[in-house]
């Protein structure tokens, strides 16, 4: 076939876009993501719903051993109402943070085929990871859902606003991911330094407690960690109408409220405008 | 089909409406200086991150080439050379330092076959994974799946994981997305060129497909009978610049000869404690000139230089042509009186001419010495001057034997 003998409607030279973050059409970027979150979260389970019941049993398993701990030895969560619903609804929440932010560190070295050979937005794998863990979130949380009627919390009207919390969630384990995954490639320690941090970040948030029960002197502190508003909010909500808001909670001092939502915008922010600064060049730091 | 030359008339300048235009490009490389970098390093250190010691590694230095629509352009170079860095950047996988590359309509990379595939899913979800990364909508990719299967002629299959699919399907598969990829411009790595004869035999077969849909295609590469084979025209990178451009036979022979640069052209050869050695050996062309790349046909010459050290009465020379994988195709030896009685220091020359007989492929010679009295071998085999056969009969075949033929009726004769 000769040059001279191509068609006229020739399309135009463009300049190629090199790679990056998002890059593409918009319809590309969620058809990918959304392809690969669902097939990743089909994966997790084998297929099977036995699968399925398998990675139920890991948040379950942490939830039973906690409870018992916390009502048995310590005696503690006998005090708070509905503490099993609560905890085991906080667990859940956490595991979609903690799960995901971890898969998402090192997301991108664990995709180095598809980052260094294929050319796709970039921003699509710790976004995927973090989606599959947000699909398995979602389907875990009917049966906590199941737990908490049949252990006689009264369904609320405020329920209606589990996907503000969901979202609101989602939103911080995105930044959070993207800041990570972003840097892991030339940091490669980022990764152990995030387990120690998850675990600080576990027990920093009202997870095992109700924020009530933090000590006076922890409390500013635990309230500035932008995971905190979400756990409050959600005991509020979904639990206990009579357990603070985030606005009650917060009452004490006026500043942390705005400082610790100021946290989580950054975080967002950062998070995206990181990996934006960095997906162009990440083929070559792996 | 496959063994069809590229066109001789093919210009050296892009002719028509132009598919690829790059103009300057430009990529170095970080080097690391130490390989884990960490950020405890970086908050302990922090004069480190000025980054003032960082070194960087030119990989291309202002590269401009322009490729017209429905052109088969090669890209050819050594290790090394760039071409890879090249091709990254046109499938934007690296960013480009400065320069641009503009390039019209859809381009797809195939920088190794079936990327992205997951061995955990069926063909039919691969091959809607792989069409969402090409660009499809799910609604298109999904609209795929038959032509896809029917071409790889894995429709009884479908719902098979990928993992459980000899290689040899999945092998037709990757190779289906690539034929059914809608794309006007498809870059494909050289990655394509390994594996056994009748995977090549696919593969070439496979670019013929491309090039009769008119599609725009850059080949990366280092076989030269490939170029040669598909390539409208072609480009050798070297040393992060543009080395020569236009006609794949021009491309194919300066490749060869900057390959072989770095060995001398007159071979020194080792040996020294021997009684006698082959000093010298070397490929000639008629005017006696060493050369690395020759063509089927061509008169040559294996120039050879015996040097004695100790007597040893008559020697024998035994030169052979291999392949680079040392299949011996011929062989040519001296007669016994032609080196005798060699002193110290004492050299003598012995030439053989002939016709190159070879087909396209590399090359290079292998030599012994014999004591022809006491039947002994006085240097063991060596091999030596690699050199390739670069334009000729290019059907596969290590011999391109002269042959006359003629042709007649036979029915209707009488």
């Amino acid at each position: 076939m000769k040059a001279a003998e191509r068609t006229p409607d020739h399309p135009p030279l463009e300049k190629i876009p090199g790679p990056s973050a998002f890059g593409g059409s918009a319809r590309r970027f969620f058809s990918l993501l959304w392809l690969t979150s669902v097939t990743d979260f089909r994966l997790g389970f084998h297929g099977t719903v036995l699968g399925y019941i398998w990675s139920l049993a890991r948040p379950l398993m942490l939830f039973g051993i906690l409870l018992l701990v916390f009502t048995k030895v310590f005696r503690f969560g006998d005090q708070v109402p509905d503490y099993a619903s609560l905890l085991l609804l906080n667990i859940m929440l956490y595991s979609l943070f903690g799960d995901a932010t971890s898969a998402a560190v090192g997301s991108l070295v664990d995709n180095e085929g598809l980052v260094r050979r294929a050319q796709l937005p970039r921003i699509v794998i710790p976004a995927s990871t973090v989606l599959t863990t947000f699909l398995t979130l979602t389907i875990n949380l009917i049966a906590v859902f199941a737990f908490i009627i049949i252990s006689g919390v009264e369904p609320m009207l405020t329920w209606l606003f589990l996907p503000v919390i969901l979202l609101w969630l989602l939103a911080l384990t995105f930044g959070t991911s993207f800041l990570l995954s972003a840097f892991f490639p030339r940091f490669r320690d980022i990764g152990l330094i995030w387990t120690v941090i998850g675990l600080a970040l576990f027990y920093g948030t009202p997870i095992l407690y109700p924020i009530e029960v933090a000590p006076e002197g922890m409390r500013a502190l635990i309230e500035l960690n932008p995971l905190s508003l979400i756990f409050i909010q959600a005991h509020h909500w979904i639990i206990d109408p009579n357990a603070p808001s985030v606005i009650e909670a917060t009452s004490g001092h006026w500043w942390i409220l705005p400082a610790s939502l100021s946290i989580f915008v950054a975080i967002c922010a950062l998070g995206l405008a990181a990996f934006y600064r960095e997906a162009p060049k990440v083929a070559e730091e792996l | 089909m496959t063994s069809e030359h590229a066109d001789p008339t093919a210009t050296p300048q892009a002719a028509g409406p132009l598919s690829v235009r790059a103009r300057g490009v430009t990529k170095s490389f970080r080097v690391l200086s130490n390989q884990s970098e960490t950020l405890k390093e970086h908050l302990l250190n922090p004069g480190h991150l000025l980054g003032r010691d960082e070194r960087r590694l030119v990989a291309l230095n202002g590269i401009d080439f322009e490729i017209s629509a429905g052109e088969f352009f090669g890209i050819v170079g050594r290790n090394g050379s760039g071409k890879s860095t090249l091709l990254k950047l046109m499938a934007s996988i690296y960013h480009l330092d400065s320069g641009e590359i503009e390039v019209a309509g859809r381009i797809a990379p195939f920088i190794e076959l079936g990327v992205g595939f997951n061995p955990d899913l069926t063909a039919r979800e691969n091959v809607a994974l792989n069409g969402v990364m090409m660009g499809l909508s799910i609604t298109e990719a999904h609209d795929r799946y038959d032509e896809v299967l029917d071409f790889a002629e894995l429709q009884d299959y479908t719902d098979l994981k990928l993992k459980n699919y000899s290689s040899g399907m999945q092998v037709r598969l990757a190779f289906a997305l690539m034929l059914q990829a809608r794309a006007d411009v498809l870059l494909i790595d050289e990655v394509l060129a390994v594996g056994d004869a009748a995977f090549q035999r696919k593969c070439a077969d496979a670019l013929q497909f491309l090039r009769s849909q008119g599609k725009t295609i850059v080949l990366v590469t280092h076989d030269m009978a490939a170029v040669q084979r598909h390539c409208d025209r072609a480009m050798l990178v070297e040393g992060g610049v543009v080395d020569t451009i236009g006609d794949p036979t021009e491309v194919a022979d300066r490749y060869v000869e900057i390959s072989y640069e770095e060995h001398a052209h007159s071979e020194r050869t080792g040996g020294a404690n021997l009684r006698a050695r082959v000093s010298r050996i070397e490929l000639r062309d008629a005017d006696d000139n060493p050369v690395r790349a020759v063509h089927s046909g061509q008169p040559l010459q294996i120039v050879t230089e015996i040097e004695g050290n100790e007597p040893v009465g008559d020697l024998l020379l035994y030169v052979e042509i291999a392949t680079s994988s040392v299949i011996r195709v011929a062989a040519m030896a001296s007669n016994a009186e032609e080196i005798r009685n060699l002193g110290p220091g004492e050299r003598a020359e012995v030439r053989f001419e002939f016709d190159c007989p070879l087909g396209v492929g590399d090359y290079m010679l292998r030599y012994y010495l014999s004591s022809v009295d006491e039947g002994e071998l006085i240097q063991p085999t060596s091999q030596a001057f690699p050199f390739s056969v670069v334009k000729g009969a290019d059907v596969g075949t290590l011999v391109a034997i002269p042959y006359g033929k003629s042709s007649r009726r036979i029915d209707g004769e009488r």
